[in-house]
């Protein structure tokens, strides 16, 4: 375990800390995956550095039509969002079934990615969303696309040691748009996913208009099924055309042969049934919320 | 060694700790409060939980100095002298417990689960324990001992 555990005020005291134990200490938010992995022997840190006491990180708000989430925000937090709710549907869906109560009580989003596990749950919605990321060094502030911090399993490029993830922020899903999140796991709470897949569909008449698939874990990072969703674009999302896009995304999928969720074959049939899932729960929700719209 | 300063129970409380240790083994090993228990270490069966802030955690995955200044709820902060909370109440009423490892966990889920929410559907009574494992009992008389205790607690008038 670590020998000293510091609770900056500030962001900038935060990076200073950081600076000042020369790679020896490293950012620590709810700690829930952090801790098991000190107590393994696979966190080397010597000093841990809390964010979560730092005012301006946790917000989830909306500006000019893109969502903020900042790095103290737990998953319960976006799982209980009505904002997220209406804007994100997807991410809900998603942080809702991290671990149980108390994990997604203290765990963040931002731990979620920070991980680069290509089996989070929260990170696969986030990726579907296509989704950004805010790092923060002692040289300044930057914005990157989230999947430039994955560099394969449990390594992320964002060094925990020398700088920090503020916040996220993606596009809000509007008229005609919607997404969905499948899980496929032994138990409904408190497990690790055999699989998930997330979906978003926008739709403009009965036609695709974008579309977005990410599906966990079948590669080394999340992986994006982008031929599989552009064969959606322009279609009518009918049962046919959605079978043929998830069995795409499925042939594309590299699942490996697992101890712990199963063989590759298995997986790899399963991605087809929960992107079909997820495709067709998404268009569903946003054809009815485009019906809606045009209502009122 | 920093001192840790929280709101236990209602009380003050100042401990010296090491910068490592966990919350579940400040409660436990250095303040006697053993009724909090540890099972599997690893956040995956509840048995640990308090409240940090109203908010059900496993203690045993969360650094004890993130309390500081905190305010924490163990299952010995609940009921009063010699009479039960009426979650706990409840649970006897129900015969919950059968081994009981896990029931000090389940019943501050339960209160967080209530102070929250007071009338809570099954579902989300199931979906409030889902952080905790019980080996014995199926669940069954845990969520009737649940409904039993926002029944009660209803009539006078709410939680706390």
């Amino acid at each position: 375990m670590w020998d000293e555990y510091l609770l900056p005020a500030s962001l900038d005291e935060a990076l200073e800390m950081l600076e000042g134990h020369g790679g020896e200490a490293r950012i620590i938010a709810g700690g829930t995956d952090l801790v098991l992995q000190s107590q393994r022997g696979q966190c080397p840190a010597k000093v841990m550095v809390d964010i979560t006491r730092i005012p301006g990180l946790d917000h989830i708000e909306e500006r000019d039509g893109l969502i903020y989430i900042g790095a103290q925000v737990t998953h319960g937090r976006v799982a209980a969002s009505p904002l997220m709710r209406s804007r994100a549907g997807v991410l809900v869906e998603a942080c809702g079934s991290v671990g149980g109560p108390q994990i997604r009580n203290v765990g963040t989003l931002v731990g979620n990615v920070v991980n680069a596990l290509p089996a989070a749950d929260g990170a696969i919605a986030l990726f579907a969303l296509d989704a950004e990321v805010e790092v923060a060094e002692r040289a300044g502030r930057r914005w990157t696309p989230i999947a430039t911090l994955y560099a394969g399993v449990g390594l992320c490029t964002v060094d925990p040691c020398a700088a920090m993830i503020t916040q996220l922020r993606f596009r809000a899903l509007g008229k005609g748009e919607a997404g969905a999140f499948e899980r496929l796991a032994k138990r409904r709470a408190l497990v690790l996913p055999i699989l998930n897949a997330a979906a978003i569909v926008g739709l403009k008449g009965n036609k695709v208009e974008r579309a977005r698939i990410a599906i966990g874990p079948v590669a080394q990072t999340p992986f994006v099924a982008a031929e599989a969703a552009e064969a959606l674009v322009g279609r009518t999302p009918d049962e046919d055309r959605i079978s043929r896009v998830a069995q795409l995304a499925a042939q594309a999928a590299q699942p490996r042969d697992s101890l712990l969720r199963g063989s590759a074959e298995y997986r790899k049939v399963m991605a087809g049934v929960l992107v079909r899932r997820a495709l067709w729960r998404a268009v569903e929700a946003a054809s009815l919320q485009e019906g809606e719209d045009a209502n009122s | 060694m920093p001192t840790l300063k929280m709101i236990l129970n209602g009380q003050e409380v100042f401990v010296d700790v090491e910068a490592g240790d966990l919350l579940a083994d400040v409660l436990r090993d250095r303040l006697g409060l053993i009724g909090t228990k540890i099972s599997c270490g690893e956040g995956e069966c509840g048995a640990c939980t308090v409240l940090v802030d109203g908010k059900a955690v496993d203690s045993c995955l969360y650094p004890a100095l993130k309390v500081q200044g905190r305010e924490v709820v163990t299952i010995e902060g609940l009921g009063e002298d010699n009479r039960l909370d009426p979650i706990q109440q409840a649970f006897v009423d129900k015969t919950a417990p059968q081994c009981g490892y896990c029931i000090p966990g389940m019943v501050i889920s339960a209160k967080a689960l209530l102070d929250e929410n007071p009338h809570p559907t099954r579902q989300e009574i199931e979906e409030g324990i889902s952080g905790n494992l019980c080996r014995c009992t199926g669940y069954y008389q845990i969520i009737e001992a649940i409904e039993l205790a926002a029944e009660r607690l209803a009539e006078k008038g709410g939680p706390k």
